[in-house]
């Protein structure tokens, strides 16, 4: 719900619930204030959420794409707009620009295997996306979910995790960086996952969100399994002040990650990651 | 401006002393008159009421890092370039309100914020300018996204060009391909001339009907031939005068290909990252937005403010700023100019206005970093090259 007439001019959402997801994260349900035909969007893009009188931060979109009376943004506290959701709390009104930015190529990964590696809370915009996939999954081949979390505390989205490692057809697996006592699932980075992973790498379209490193060294292991360049996909992040290609903030190279992304081809852009200071 | 119109491309001549005719005529139609004027010990664009507002008889003296005003011994009203003002600062303010909003039983409102622009006329845009104005209306209203507030100021703009009689220690506009000459992009066009038996006229081009219909009241006669050679001529002059020079070939993949090079390291040392460059270019278009309120708590407003990717804010994200060295910031800066501006609009982000060396306190001289690169590129392995790329492929 971008007023084209002026992208600048958010709109008005309540917070109808806030679900805590780890101890400094958390999950936002929002409806419009006023009634309007529904906010739809496509999985991996974006919103521009404004605190009133505080700013404005880039949240991905997380919730079902099927569902357009409501949406979800799960948002990690860790600054001045982010802390400000958290303390606006249930009834809260935010100020939303968007959808913003590019999606996953769902569609092109039809007929095809998906690895979906995320890494924190890079599994925020990926969610829409697993959404999609279960709604359609006799379009797709195998469906592998890799995630890794720092410590077990850190680990999103728990129930649904869950939930959908019942189901046979998807292969779901989870590792941490730092066990605590009680944890018996990996310990490792999320690379280590991708070896033991089912997927036939020359017909696998890879989805890939978390930090940089961290997916520096996940591209390098996919292509090391063999799955073609072209075929992976990244998220990107850059500092972001208007969302629609004004500000200049969110350049990488010759692209705006606000409008060329945030989801890259990885071959788009390959010559430039990973290039410091770029 | 107006439509452009083929037919009306005959030139005439307007008397200096019918000037005045001209600014009268745009005032009745409710055009707020701009152009330079001496100020701040520059030559600067601010508010014109009459022609002799215009910094008659005084010329400008520019090099790197060098700014000074200096005296002619004649009465031209344009003998002198481009100063430390753009014109981006009337369509593009450094400081704008975007909307403000107040708090209500629901959470809070946008409020109604219409406030009238009055259209502008611009008086002597020079071609280095036309162009870079051509560039923001690319960013600005030619993307996904037309920017509102620009293109309410655009729309209704009026254009006076000037082709320069006289190019400055830091122009490069005949290497951009961006001037002396004005040749589109304007209402109407003058070329100034004064010659020594103390004849002072413009030669006039028309480039749109609204052009052709202002200039209709003012008291002109057609032009003889050998006064448009002399316009001509003063052209050519100018355009061979240039301060500086840039070898413009290949120069994207020549960036592109040396995102690794020692020069970046050299010109960290003595780049202040002041920012004096992005504020003075024209077609910089980088900001940062700042939300505020009242004592009350009641009010707030989101205010867009000119910022610079030379600050370390500028690309700050959780856990520090992509670009802490000035090493990259003025890498990213240049090759932003010079190339991924080709990627992302078409043109390049430079129009050879000089600005950024004049005002460079340390007299860092964009022509000189790129020939310095280019020179020394044979003796530096070329294997960090990035391949053009079209990343509106899953747009
Ligand atoms: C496309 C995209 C999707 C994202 N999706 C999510 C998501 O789903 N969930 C999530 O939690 N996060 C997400 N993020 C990250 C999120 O946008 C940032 O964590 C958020 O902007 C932080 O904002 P803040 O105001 O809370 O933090 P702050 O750190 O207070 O603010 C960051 C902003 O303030 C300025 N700033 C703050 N401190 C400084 C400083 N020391 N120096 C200079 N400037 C400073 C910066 O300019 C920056 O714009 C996403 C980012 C992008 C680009
Ligand atoms: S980069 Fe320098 S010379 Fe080029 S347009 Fe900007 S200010 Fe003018
Ligand atoms: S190049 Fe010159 S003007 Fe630009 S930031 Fe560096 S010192 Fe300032
Ligand atoms: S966020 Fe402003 S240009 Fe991309």
């Amino acid at each position: 719900m971008v007023d084209t007439a002026n992208p600048f001019i958010p709109t008005q959402y309540r917070i109808q619930k806030v679900l805590g997801e780890t101890y400094d994260t958390f999950t936002v349900e929002l409806v419009p204030l006023q009634d309007n035909d529904g906010f739809s969007f496509l999985p991996g893009q974006f919103n521009m959420l404004y605190v009133f009188g505080v700013g404005e931060a880039p949240i991905s979109l997380c919730s079902d794409p099927a569902i357009e009376t409501s949406i979800k943004h799960t948002i990690r506290a860790v600054g001045t707009v982010t802390s400000a959701i958290q303390r606006l709390g249930r009834g809260g009104v935010v100020g939303v620009r968007g959808p913003f930015g590019t999606h996953w190529p769902l569609d092109d990964a039809k007929g095809n295997d998906v690895v979906i590696v995320a890494g924190g809370i890079g599994l925020a915009p990926l969610r829409p996306a697993l959404y999609q996939i279960f709604a359609h999954r006799e379009k797709y081949g195998r469906i592998a979910l890799l995630f890794g979390a720092r410590t077990p505390h850190d680990i999103l989205y728990k129930h649904e995790l869950e939930r959908w490692r019942g189901r046979f057809d998807v292969e779901i697996k989870v590792t941490v960086d730092s066990a605590i006592n009680g944890w018996r699932g990996n310990v490792g980075v999320v690379t280590t996952l991708i070896p033991g992973a089912q997927f036939d790498p020359l017909n696998t379209i890879a989805m890939i969100c978390g930090p940089e490193v961290m997916m520096r060294f996940t591209i390098k292991e996919l292509q090391n399994r063999g799955v073609k360049t072209e075929n992976i996909y990244i998220s990107m992040e850059r500092n972001m002040k208007c969302g629609v290609g004004f500000c200049g903030h969110c350049q990488f190279g010759p692209t705006f990650v606000c409008k060329d992304g945030p989801i890259f081809r990885f071959d788009r852009i390959n010559t430039i990651f990973g290039k410091r200071e770029i | 401006m107006g439509k452009n119109n083929k037919n009306t491309t005959e030139k005439v001549i307007l008397k200096h002393d019918h000037f005045q005719t001209l600014i009268d005529l745009l005032k009745e139609r409710e055009y707020r008159i701009v152009g330079p004027t001496l100020g701040e010990g520059a030559i600067v664009y601010d508010d014109l009421n009459t022609v002799d507002d215009l910094p008659i008889g005084w010329t400008d003296d520019q090099d790197g890092g060098v700014y000074r005003l200096k005296k002619r011994n004649d009465r031209a009203f344009f003998g002198y370039t481009v100063g430390p003002h753009s014109w981006k600062k009337f369509l593009f303010p450094s400081q704008l309100r975007l909307w403000k909003a107040r708090r209500d039983e629901n959470g809070f409102h946008i409020e109604n914020d219409k406030n009238e622009i009055r259209k502008f006329a611009f008086i002597g845009v020079r071609s280095c300018d036309l162009h870079a104005i051509s560039v923001q209306d690319t960013v600005f209203m030619h993307g996904i996204y037309s920017e509102p507030n620009y293109k309410a100021r655009r729309e209704h703009t009026f254009i006076l060009a000037v082709n320069c009689g006289m190019a400055g220690g830091t122009c490069f506009c005949a290497s951009m391909s961006t001037g002396p000459e004005a040749t589109s992009g304007f209402d109407l066009a003058l070329t100034e001339i004064l010659q020594e038996k103390g004849e002072h006229y413009f030669v006039v081009e028309t480039g749109t009907e609204l052009g052709a219909e202002i200039l209709l009241n003012v008291p002109h006669r057609e032009a003889k031939k050998e006064e448009i050679h002399a316009a001509e001529t003063i052209i050519k002059n100018t355009s061979q005068s240039m301060g500086r020079t840039m070898e413009t070939k290949d120069i994207k993949d020549l960036l592109y290909r040396n995102y690794e090079h020692p020069r970046w390291d050299d010109v960290a040392k003595r780049c202040l990252t002041c920012a004096n460059c992005t504020m003075v270019c024209p077609t910089c278009f980088c900001t940062t937005v700042e939300d505020v309120t009242d004592l009350t708590g009641e009010h707030a407003e989101r205010w867009r403010k000119w910022d610079s990717c030379f600050t370390m804010d500028f690309s700050f994200i959780h856990g520090g700023s992509i670009r802490a060295s000035a090493k990259s910031r003025y890498r990213q800066w240049m090759t932003h100019k010079l190339a991924t501006w080709i990627d992302q609009f078409g043109t390049s982000g430079c129009v050879g206005c000089g600005r950024c060396i004049t005002w460079c306190p340390v007299a860092i001289d964009i022509t000189e970093e790129t020939r310095e690169i280019r020179k020394s590129e044979q003796t530096h392995s070329p294997n960090n090259s990035i391949k053009e790329g079209n990343n509106n492929e899953n747009a």
